[in-house]
């Protein structure tokens, strides 16, 4: 590791002192302070929207702040490029990996600073070196193979390792944990406490409540670009943190009971029997009626997603049926399955969700358009179905014609679920759809849920928070490696419940 | 060093393969195939194409593409050849094409990097550029009667008696390991490996992307230039149709050695296999002798289906397999009922 | 005056800007030194002029140029169309002139071709989820080998009428090649901005995740865009052989691909894919072909025109890159500033 000024646990090592940043039309931070201190994990919480991401990006050097100071062990510091944060200690690690899938993992960790020998990259002790510091941190790899031989927690981890090898006390961790499930974060965080322990100032930002208390010592609050305060994680409690990240008294959700008794129709809509599909899903039935909504849950790679895409077509299954309606269906695809009234609002909104360059109107259009075949839509109608959905779920935008790409993730998340309301479902399925969308436009989303199921249709609800599951679900399948493991009902509804058939214990 | 130059892409493994069984394949058709001439001639005809594959590799590497170099062969030929024939002294003519090259080539990598211009249309342009510089110099070919030039041009290295390979071969040959060197060993090449696989990781990591980038094709045109002198030390003369079409086929030699277009994937070696693949299918074809010599173009061409399509074949299954050592992993570290709670407390 | 600079504003907004500044930079060269370019004189029921030649010796450009926008915004690239407008060419006169097919037959044959080779493109690009450029590659390389193949290496020559009627006939005075081109235009345009099919291919190129998972067959897509440029390519390869009444498979349509390229790049078409503009292809089609007769005019050597493209188009895309827009805005703010401070 690099020398460091010698600091004592809770030095302030990074402080950042009335910082604003305007971008024309728009101050996206005012006046914001941020100390963060040795052997310390910081929490910065805020909505989206509230500067998190801008204070970061001031602080490592990819935009120049309009004023204020900050000052690295007590120096002034302007980092003009990462490349410049990074030479002055401060590192970081973000969420989607930073590395070279194609290159080695000892080459990812010293890539830029090889070790050098006769003016020659010496491959020897470059790979000798990254043994030794990845063991220092618990991470056995081998690491003459490519990244990409290693699942994104372990390359996450290694993102960390380069980090704290050039680093000298500030580690920036900007959503390490979106896409690892829960193993996969106590590992990461295991390695978080060792470099706190060892006196690092760590800055830790994520969307996960649980793991702001589960790691953080310290918590700053950002909302609309201003400072709303410090505190300590144990003198703050959780409600008390969402009301300061949201800016009103916050009616706790679990106490509005969405879930009044329904009377769905008996009528199965759609059925899965025996599914499976080698190395995702193992003998998988479900059956999902009209007006029911069924959550799938378990963890990342559980084999809830899989569900849900072997169900629309997106893959396909190797064995077992699909029935929709009464007819069997041998190979789904995602044609057939909009021609099916089946819906699917899949997990990863960038990547497999919005087309980022047409407008708002061709987004929504898009799979009712893609239903109805090579006749185009009027223009006028195409407007008409498009003010509709935006009135209805109240899309935040000037105009219909605006890029989807401009619009929030919230809205963005609001102009799918359109898409496939567009197209007139039967059964709507919704794979993470309140992911890393602020507060507000989750409970929307849920409320919206819940009226859709009232309506008449069936709605499979796939998330990580099960709070949410609990709110809104009629019936919940656990999904654990690969299996159905277990099915609540009624009174059984209760993130505990899930959590214990997740981990192999029985509902009670 | 042999150690180093194990080969661990699978689809250079393969065209080695390939290699080796049209070589025998030939052996067994043709008498007379199975001979050193035959072998030391595959080096000698192909010889500059071994430069010009090794040097759009790099460029291939991180991602991009250089398609001036097919004209920038033709343009070196009608530089040295105007020049000589003006009576300059040959290594000094030697020189300023190389120099042109590096110019040439450092052009297009600013215009790239800069600009944020699409490699595909910079080096398109330059394509253009080269060509037509050549008419701009003469629409004729231009005979070569240097002879000094000449000279150089008659240097064989005598392996056994009546068995030599040319000046062009040793070139080659030291070019070869140049590159194979400068992938492996340098920083420049690491870095060109790692723009290949992940350009935005590359510049958070704080690599020299803007530099590495400009200088892939600063190499690519300095190694056409060294290509065009070697094609015009093989035939005496410089023409603007010289070398019609060979950037398809350094890209198509690059493609068959188990480069992947995307970027970030392949050895050094591969575009050298990829070379002498091509260059043995069309001895096979002269060996026929009664096939016109455009069935080497549709031999090569269907040989890059085939590699095409073994090569997507193995990215799925290797996709696959690591698929089926995840979920075994998985299944080992199933977390245990408190290590779960831990996580979510 | 400000109302000009607003309207200026707004037409430099338009992707197809550069392509028109292009052209019109050309025709007032032509304006200054050569006012003989706009001549348009009518001879024998025929119209002849520069501006007319421009026009029927761009057309089997802009045909072939607009399949390529299509492939292009779908985030492809077609580099076969070249080879394939030189199969096109032989596959239609050696029917011609070995098996006795007359001209309109032989047409459709040589249209046929067209399609298999889209056909075959589209599977390996749809099917097998092939890189684009390496996949046509493929076709690029044995495009050529066939046709020689077909020819046996010969350059065929016909003399057939109503064949050459393809690419030199007149119908009310215009060239043939110009009518075909304006009905292709059409074609395309119908087809991609009146029915669903354009913003599919937008949808396709932009996301091709997203657009599966939205109920679009992404592989019907990319199909259909191959077919179609495959086709044009023939099209475009017979026009051009049945001009000279000939073919060569050596040299029918040689760098082709590359005008074509250029042509949609310039149209503002993002060799990223996405949004397509059909209209700016048309002018960035025209736009090279004014710039080639131009210099033809002036007697200038025909083979230095490609040094001449080469600058114009890096010339061109370097005015539409941020870094010099940006260069440009502040030169204008500081002599606003400027301005201002002597007022």
């Amino acid at each position: 590791m690099r020398e460091t000024p010698t600091v004592k646990k809770g030095d302030v090592v990074l402080s950042m002192r009335h910082i604003a940043k305007y971008f024309p039309g728009v101050k996206a931070l005012d006046d914001v302070q941020l100390d963060l201190r040795a052997g310390e994990v910081h929490a910065l919480m805020g909505e989206n929207g509230a500067g998190k991401s801008t204070l970061i990006k001031v602080m490592t050097g990819v935009y120049e702040r309009t004023s204020g100071t900050v000052t690295l062990h007590g120096q002034d510091i302007n980092p003009k490029t990462p490349q410049e944060a990074q030479d002055l200690g401060i590192s970081t690690v973000y969420q989607e990996v930073n590395l070279c899938p194609n290159l080695s993992v000892a080459e990812n960790v010293y890539i830029g600073r090889q070790p050098m020998r006769f003016g020659q990259i010496d491959w020897h002790r470059m790979n000798a070196d990254a043994v030794k510091l990845l063991e220092s941190l618990d991470i056995h790899v081998d690491v003459t193979k490519t990244l990409d031989s290693y699942s994104v927690s372990v390359q996450q981890m290694i993102a960390i390792a380069r980090a704290v090898d050039m680093s000298a006390g500030v580690l920036i961790l900007d959503e390490p944990t979106s896409s690892l499930d829960s193993n996969e974060v106590a590992q990461l965080f295991a390695i978080i406490r060792h470099l706190r322990d060892q006196n690092m100032a760590i800055l830790f930002v994520t969307h996960f409540m649980d793991q702001v208390y589960a790691i953080s010592d310290r918590i700053t609050v950002l909302r609309n670009g201003r400072y709303i305060g410090e505190y300590l994680a144990k003198d703050l409690p959780e409600l008390d943190l969402v009301t300061k990240m949201i800016g009103q008294k916050f009616v706790d959700a679990n106490t509005q009971a969405h879930r009044p008794s329904k009377d769905y129709s008996t009528v199965r809509f759609v059925r899965m029997e025996d599914i499976s599909k080698r190395g995702l899903v193992h003998d998988f039935s479900m059956a999902v009626r009209a007006g029911e909504v069924l959550g799938l849950a378990g963890l990342l790679g559980s084999g809830r997603t899989e569900v849900a895409e072997l169900l629309f077509g997106v893959t396909h299954f190797d064995d077992g049926v699909i029935y929709v309606g009464n007819d069997e269906v041998k190979r789904m695809n995602p044609r057939k399955a909009l021609a099916d009234q089946l819906g699917y609002c899949s997990e990863d909104r960038k990547v497999s969700g919005i087309v980022g360059d047409l407008s708002i109107r061709e987004n929504i259009m898009l799979s009712l358009q893609a239903k109805k075949g090579l006749r185009r839509i009027p223009l006028k109608k195409q407007q008409e179905v498009a003010q509709k959905y935006i009135d209805l779920l109240d899309i935040k935008t000037p105009s219909m014609e605006k890029k989807i790409g401009d619009l929030s993730g919230g809205n963005q998340q609001k102009v799918l679920l359109a898409r496939w309301l567009a197209t007139d479902p039967k059964l709507l399925i919704l794979d993470e759809p309140t992911r890393g969308i602020d507060i507000n436009t989750k409970r929307e989303i849920e409320n919206l849920i819940v009226k859709l199921s009232r309506q008449g249709m069936a709605i499979i609800f796939i998330s990580s928070e099960y709070e949410e599951m609990v709110r809104t679900c009629d019936r919940i399948i656990v999904l654990r490696d690969r299996h159905a493991v277990g099915e609540l009902t009624d009174n059984q509804i209760s993130q505990d419940n899930i959590m214990k058939v997740i981990a192999g214990g029985v509902a009670q | 060093m042999l150690a180093k130059l194990r080969i661990k892409n699978t689809a250079l493994a393969a065209a080695v393969g390939i290699f080796a069984i049209l070589f025998i394949a030939g052996s067994v058709m043709y008498p007379n195939f199975l001979s050193l001439r035959v072998l030391l001639n595959l080096l000698i005809n192909n010889a500059y194409m071994i430069v010009l594959a090794g040097g759009v590799c790099f460029t291939i590497l991180t991602g991009g593409i250089d398609l001036s170099i097919g004209a920038v062969v033709a343009m070196t030929s009608m530089i040295a050849a105007s020049l000589l024939r003006s009576g300059m002294n040959a290594y000094l003519v030697i020189a300023i094409c190389l120099l042109t090259g590096v110019v040439f080539g450092t052009v297009q990598g600013l215009l790239i990097q800069y600009f944020g211009l699409h490699p595909w249309i910079v080096t398109l342009a330059g394509m253009f550029f080269a060509r037509g510089a050549c008419y701009l110099i003469s629409v004729e070919a231009i005979p070569i009667k240097n002879q000094a030039f000449y000279n150089i041009s008659q240097f064989k290295l005598y392996l056994g008696p009546g068995r030599f390979i040319s000046l062009n071969v040793i070139v080659a040959l030291v070019f070869l390991a140049l590159c194979l060197y400068l992938a492996k060993f340098t920083k420049f090449g690491r870095t060109t490996y790692a723009l290949g696989g992940n350009r935005q990781s590359a510049l958070l990591m704080g690599l020299p992307v803007a530099r590495t980038k400009i200088l892939v094709y600063t190499f690519s045109g300095f190694s056409a230039t060294l290509s065009g002198l070697m094609f015009t030390l093989y035939t005496l003369s410089g023409y603007g149709l010289n070398a019609n079409g060979a950037e398809m086929d350094a890209i198509a030699a690059c493609v068959i050695g188990g480069v992947s277009l995307y970027g970030g994937i392949g050895s050094l070696f591969g575009p050298f296999i990829g070379v002498l693949v091509a260059g043995v299918i069309r001895t096979m074809v002269d060996f026929q002798g009664t096939l016109s010599s455009w069935w080497t173009k549709i031999f090569v061409g269907t040989l890059m289906l085939f590699c095409i399509v073994l090569q997507a074949v193995i990215v799925e299954r290797e996709k696959a397999r690591k698929a089926d050592a995840q979920q075994k992993k998985r299944k080992k570290k199933e977390p245990a009922p408190a290590e779960l709670a831990e996580a979510k407390s | 005056m400000n109302q000009v600079k607003q309207k200026l504003k707004g037409f430099m907004q338009h992707k197809e800007a550069w392509a028109v500044i292009g052209i019109l930079i050309v025709l007032l060269f032509n304006v200054f030194f050569s006012p003989k370019f706009f001549q348009i004189s009518f001879n024998n029921g025929h119209l002849y002029g520069s501006i007319i030649d421009v026009l029927n010796r761009g057309s089997s450009l802009v045909i072939v140029s607009l399949g390529m926008c299509l492939v292009i915004a779908t985030r492809g690239v077609d580099i076969s169309v070249g080879s394939v407008s030189a199969v096109g060419a032989m596959v239609a006169v050696f029917l011609l002139k070995s098996a006795g097919m007359a001209a309109a037959p032989a047409i459709l044959c040589g249209l046929l071709a067209g399609l298999a080779c889209g056909v075959w493109n589209g599977f390996l690009v749809a099917k097998l989820n092939i890189q684009p450029m390496i996949a046509t590659l493929i076709l690029m390389t044995v495009g050529r080998g066939i046709a020689q193949i077909i020819s046996g290496g010969q350059i065929l020559t016909i003399n057939s009428k109503a064949y050459a009627f393809l690419g030199r006939g007149y119908v009310f005075g215009i060239p043939f090649p110009t009518i075909i081109m304006i009905l292709v235009t059409l074609g395309v345009w119908l087809l991609t901005r009146k029915t669903s099919l354009g913003t599919s291919i937008e949808a396709v190129g932009i996301n091709e995740t997203s657009a599966r998972y939205a109920g679009i067959s992404t592989t019907q897509i990319l199909w259909i865009v191959y077919i179609i440029c495959g086709l044009l390519a023939a099209l475009s390869g017979m026009i051009e052989s049945a001009n000279v009444s000939s073919a060569d498979g050596n040299n029918n349509g040689l760098l082709l691909e590359l005008d074509a390229i250029l042509a949609v790049v310039l149209g503002g078409t993002s060799m990223d894919g996405g949004k397509f503009y059909l209209a700016g292809t048309v002018i960035g089609a025209l736009f090279i072909q004014t710039l080639t007769t131009t210099i033809y005019t002036f007697g200038v050597p025909a083979e230095t025109i490609m040094v001449v493209k080469a600058l114009v188009v890096i010339f061109v895309v370097l005015l539409s890159t941020d870094r010099v827009k940006n260069a440009f805005a502040k030169l204008t703010e500081r002599k606003k500033a400027g301005v201002e401070n002597a007022g």
